[in-house]
């Protein structure tokens, strides 16, 4: 027994990636191996997410209860930048918009300039309500013009028709700006302020996203995006591709008349096509998380780093020695969000469609949370494993909940109502699940499965 | 024996070693002094003989009981008072509700206690309504000791109670102090004032690193060289 | 046309679409808020499981009322939901004790920041609650109010005054205000004047002392426990009577209520009250829609056309998040003396 445990402790890292690895691999080979990847693509994201998570909260101990909000920014930078101009749109309200927004910003600035200087209070209210009903004026005109452009299709602006790679840099971007915000504000106060304040702005984010139609189309959702890999209809269509596929299923089409070898074909190559496709963001995916560690246990062992764990040891002691937690805060607030915000544009990429009813606000940060705790907050390859474990349950759990439920009703004859019931109902039971998990991971083993060496929590 | 006694008391924080065979005592009516450089081990003498720290050895008595076994709020049952060196009294309670607090175990009326609590700091009647965060320093001091005396004890625990006051609000304190002890309870405190401390006290101890080093009235120990140089500055 | 007639349609308007909505959601936000106030102050963390327990205690009160009028155990004209609410609090202190049981208790024990482990442990309970709940009632919105809906109606109201603006009271506003009061009341008069409320003051002031006056710890944070059951369910139950029964809609009240906890300055009762009507005022007046009150008020040629809304409603929760940013920007203690607990 202690063997055992010995060896696990020595060889954990690369254990539990392991057992993890052939989890989904008996996936691929027993359910599809499109859900096999799908699951490991999904997983990668989510890991991106939490790598930000954990270098706020196993870094610094900063709460984002936001997570959702900061994601929701990448997915606005992949439609704003990758989706083509609308110019219909453009030319009937953009120019109001533009001057709009121009006066809403000059109100804004106007107030700040003159609430420094001193000026009187209600003078400044003044200008800035006058200001603010001007904007909204402009404002609420100019969107009705740009949302009667042709609403079923497009009925808002568009993007700039830049590479869609663009949009992960500015997704990242609009989350560090959002998160300098906040974090400038609450940060420096009570802990509890910051999880407050990121659960608004968050919950703010989401709502301008599904109201203002003008803006991405709201609740109509943005569809096909443009896309960093092939498609699978061209890869089905590819000579080469259908020839790598022929040669890889030889043995099992030799034994076909020729017209069966056709058809057969053409069902392995459709497989195929969607496998290939999955694959390469996968490798998209595996690139940018790669990146991410490195550059993080980069930034660790530098200067930098050392005063960050200087601060995350040791609060008291660091700020008597001068060091700034607030602005060192300040910037692990931002890099964090900003890598939210990219795992947020990767997500939306990879799904080449944008719906905001798809933020589900605590739900999704509450899983990337678990994501962490479960993984070991602190340790970034913790959080990458966690992110697997988390995201693989959360996908399975609904299914086996009902399996189970099925089995049960073989079981019992009688109750049929009762049985649909549960049924219809059951894919609740995976937040009771989580928050369980959570609860327990927190109560026996605060270190998650790979703890970071000299951290509490 | 001693009304309270503390007899080769061993104890540590964890792994490391605080109190070696430390023995304290008082008796009913008389003030005793602890004193001795930071670190010696003089609170944790304290939260031994209030039972916040179990001693690993030796014991602590209560009028020839032995009440090494029990919970603290079972010795302040028995008798014991605490006023603890900092944050000792409720600030956005009252003066009156802070002396209430302090008689919170008790089933009896408290009444007639706190008119006693009154009679011996004048003040505080007069402030009866006021939050215990508006008052002074020296008053606020007056609050923590009604508050502990609430429970009728026998015996008065001080930790440092006048860390961090002016000169004359310690003066204040002190003889604050000895109308506790005129009032017929043993008091036990720590100081770090050893001097002023000595100088009023019935009794004192002098502690160096959880030992006892130097035991014998007040004046007994002013009047000692080696004490004088060591601790009292010449 | 006479203007003074005018004016009073005018302010009849007001007061029916804005003070009294206004009014009874302040007073639901209020019973929220304190609920927080109170285990912020005893046991030292933002909880944010609130919203959710309030969608918990509804859920029990929905299930029990509707059993009740299966059976036919009603009052005729008044709403079942507060009669079910005495045995619904039983299942919601039952609840909440073994959550604190299984969750919390074992934090307080052992020396950690309370108020980082409280709130993300407040996050599981969280979302084991919301889970439970939509297990039970499904995710949609549903209405669970019987009985009369009126005190008095708009028809009733104009028959009586002769105004051509009517004002209704509708019965759950009612109800929500009476309550608000009553429960407010009974709040303070048990922390000013009962040997328990006391303690629970001064274990909240100061709770190694607390300890040295041989405060019980346990029963402290049991009656807190309970104080929360009653103000989260009646809470929840006046709310969902007011506009319905959704689970995601409890679990956004979080914001208005933290909002009003932070505005009011964190751990003070009174502050919490005072926070959660600003907010609730705020949230509606800004909301409105001034057409026809101006209309009202101003001669034909001023009349507006548009809707004359500062806001869009869509946006109400962003009003407590401004709210909350503004204070947070100009005084983070808030506007009453909040108590400030260091972390421990």
């Amino acid at each position: 027994m202690n063997n055992i445990k010995a060896i696990w402790e020595a060889n954990k890292v690369i254990a539990s990636f392991t057992i993890m690895g052939l989890i989904l691999l008996f996936v691929g080979m027993n359910q599809s191996w499109a859900l096999a990847l799908g699951i490991f693509n999904m997983s990668l994201i989510s890991a991106i997410m939490a790598l930000g998570v954990n270098i706020q909260w196993g870094y610094a101990g900063l709460f984002n209860v936001g997570i959702m909000g900061f994601a929701a920014l990448g997915g606005v930078s992949v439609v704003l930048i990758a989706q083509q101009p609308v110019t219909e749109a453009i030319d009937a309200g953009g120019m109001k918009m533009f001057l709009s927004l121009i006066i809403g910003a000059v109100t804004v600035i106007t107030g700040v300039l003159l609430n420094r200087r001193g000026v009187n209070k209600w003078l400044t209210a003044v200008v800035v309500v006058i200001g603010y009903l001007i904007t909204r004026y402009y404002f609420s005109e100019a969107a009705d013009l740009i949302e009667k452009v042709d609403p079923a299709i497009t009925g808002y602006l568009g993007g700039f028709g830049l590479p869609i790679a663009f949009s992960w840099i500015v997704g990242g971007l609009a989350a560090a700006g959002a998160a300098w915000w906040i974090g400038k504000i609450t940060l420096g106060l009570r802990t509890d302020y910051l999880a407050i304040a990121t659960l608004g702005i968050s919950e703010i984010i989401l709502y301008v996203i599904k109201n203002e139609d003008w803006f991405v189309r709201g609740l109509k959702n943005v569809y096909g995006l443009p896309r960093p890999v092939p498609y699978e209809v061209d890869m089905q269509q590819s000579e080469w591709f259908q020839n790598i596929i022929a040669w890889l299923h030889k043995s099992e089409l030799q034994l076909l008349t020729q017209s069966e070898q056709i058809d057969q074909l053409g069902i392995y190559v459709r497989e195929a096509a969607v496998v290939f496709v999955k694959l390469c963001y996968s490798s998209l995916f595996i690139a940018i998380l790669g990146a991410f560690i490195i550059l993080s246990n980069l930034a660790l062992n530098s200067p930098w780093g050392r005063k960050v764990r200087a601060i995350r040891d040791n609060e008291v002691a660091a700020s008597a020695m001068g060091k700034n937690i607030k602005r060192q805060h300040l910037q692990i607030f931002v890099i964090g969000s900003a890598i939210v915000g990219v795992a947020g544009a990767l997500l939306v990429t990879y799904d080449g469609i944008f719906i905001p009813t798809a933020y589900q606000p605590l739900r999704f940060t509450f899983l990337i949370w678990v994501m962490v705790i479960l993984g070991g907050s602190g340790n970034n390859l913790g959080s990458v494993l966690g992110a697997f474990i988390i995201w693989f349950i959360w996908i399975q759990a609904g299914p086996m909940g009902l399996w189970v439920v099925e089995m049960l009703g073989n079981n019992i004859q009688e109750g049929g109502v009762f049985l649909e019931f549960i049924e219809d109902r059951v894919h609740y039971l995976r937040l009771v699940f989580m928050g369980t998990i959570l609860l327990l991971i927190m109560r026996f083993s605060p270190g998650g499965i790979l703890p970071e060496k000299n951290k509490e929590l | 024996m001693a009304y309270l006694e503390g007899k080769n008391l061993v104890a540590s924080y964890g792994v490391v070693p605080i109190l070696h065979e430390c023995s304290v005592e008082v008796e009913k009516g008389e003030l005793a002094v602890i004193v001795g450089p930071n670190g010696a081990g003089k609170s944790t003498v304290m939260r031994v003989l209030l039972g916040m720290l179990e001693a690993t050895e030796g014991s602590v008595t209560l009028d020839g009981k032995d009440i090494s076994m029990l919970s603290t709020q079972d010795r302040i049952a028995q008798g014991l008072a605490f006023v603890p060196q900092t944050k000792n009294v409720f600030p956005s309670m009252t003066v009156e509700e802070n002396l209430q607090m302090g008689g919170f175990i008790r089933e009896d009326d408290i009444s007639k206690t706190i008119e006693e609590v009154y009679e011996l700091f004048p003040i505080l009647y007069e402030k009866r309504k006021q939050l215990a965060e508006e008052l002074s320093g020296g008053q606020r001091q007056q609050v923590a000791f009604g508050r502990a005396m609430m429970t009728r004890p026998s015996v008065m625990l001080l930790d440092e109670p006048t860390a961090g006051v002016s000169p004359i609000v310690m003066d204040e304190i002190f003889s604050n102090i000895l109308d506790v002890r005129n009032a017929g309870m043993a008091v036990l405190m720590v100081e770090q004032n050893a001097q002023q401390a000595l100088n009023i006290a019935d009794k004192g101890f002098v502690l160096v690193s959880g030992r006892n080093e130097h035991t014998g009235t007040g004046k007994e120990l002013i009047e000692d060289r080696e004490v004088r140089k060591k601790f009292l500055g010449g | 046309m006479s203007d003074s007639i005018d004016i009073i349609n005018a302010f009849a308007l007001l007061t029916n679409f804005v003070i009294l909505p206004a009014l009874s959601y302040g007073s639901q936000l209020a019973l929220g808020a304190l609920a927080v106030t109170l285990v912020y102050s005893i046991l030292r963390f933002s909880n944010f499981a609130q919203g959710d327990s309030m969608a918990f205690g509804t859920m029990l009160v929905i299930l029990i009322s509707g059993y009740m009028i299966s059976k036919g155990w009603t009052i005729t004209g008044f709403p079942t939901a507060i009669l079910a609410i005495p045995l619904a609090l039983v299942g919601m202190s039952i609840y909440l004790l073994l959550m604190d049981r299984l969750v919390y208790r074992h934090y307080r024990g052992i020396k950690i920041k309370q108020s980082i482990v409280g709130i993300t442990a407040s996050i599981g309970v969280m979302f084991i609650t919301g889970g439970i709940v939509r297990f039970f009632l499904g995710a949609s919105a549903q209405r669970f109010g019987d009985g009369e809906r009126f005190i008095f109606s708009v028809r009733e109201f104009k028959a009586f005054t002769g105004l051509q603006q009517g004002i209704a009271l509708k019965t759950s506003q009612f109800l929500t205000i009476t309550l608000a009061i009553l429960l407010v009341a009974f709040l303070f008069y048990f922390l000013q004047k009962t040997k328990t409320g006391k303690a629970m003051r001064a274990y909240s002031d100061n709770k190694e002392l607390a300890l040295l006056s041989g405060i019980d710890p346990d029963k402290v944070v049991r009656i807190t426990w309970l104080l929360v059951a009653l103000f989260t369910t009646i809470a929840g139950t006046l709310y969902g009577l007011d506009k319905g029964f959704a689970p995601q809609q409890y679990h956004l009240l979080l914001l208005p209520i933290f909002a009003s906890v932070i505005v009011g300055g964190i751990g003070s009762p009174i502050g919490a009250i005072a926070g959660a009507f600003l907010v609730a005022f705020s949230e509606i007046f800004l909301t409105y829609a001034y057409k026809k009150f101006l209309i009202y008020l101003l001669p034909l040629s001023m009349h507006p056309n548009s809707l004359v809304q500062l806001i869009g409603t869509e946006y109400k929760y962003a009003i407590s998040f401004v709210i909350l940013i503004i204070v947070l920007l100009i005084k983070p203690t808030g506007l009453f003396k909040g108590k400030v607990i260091v972390d421990e």
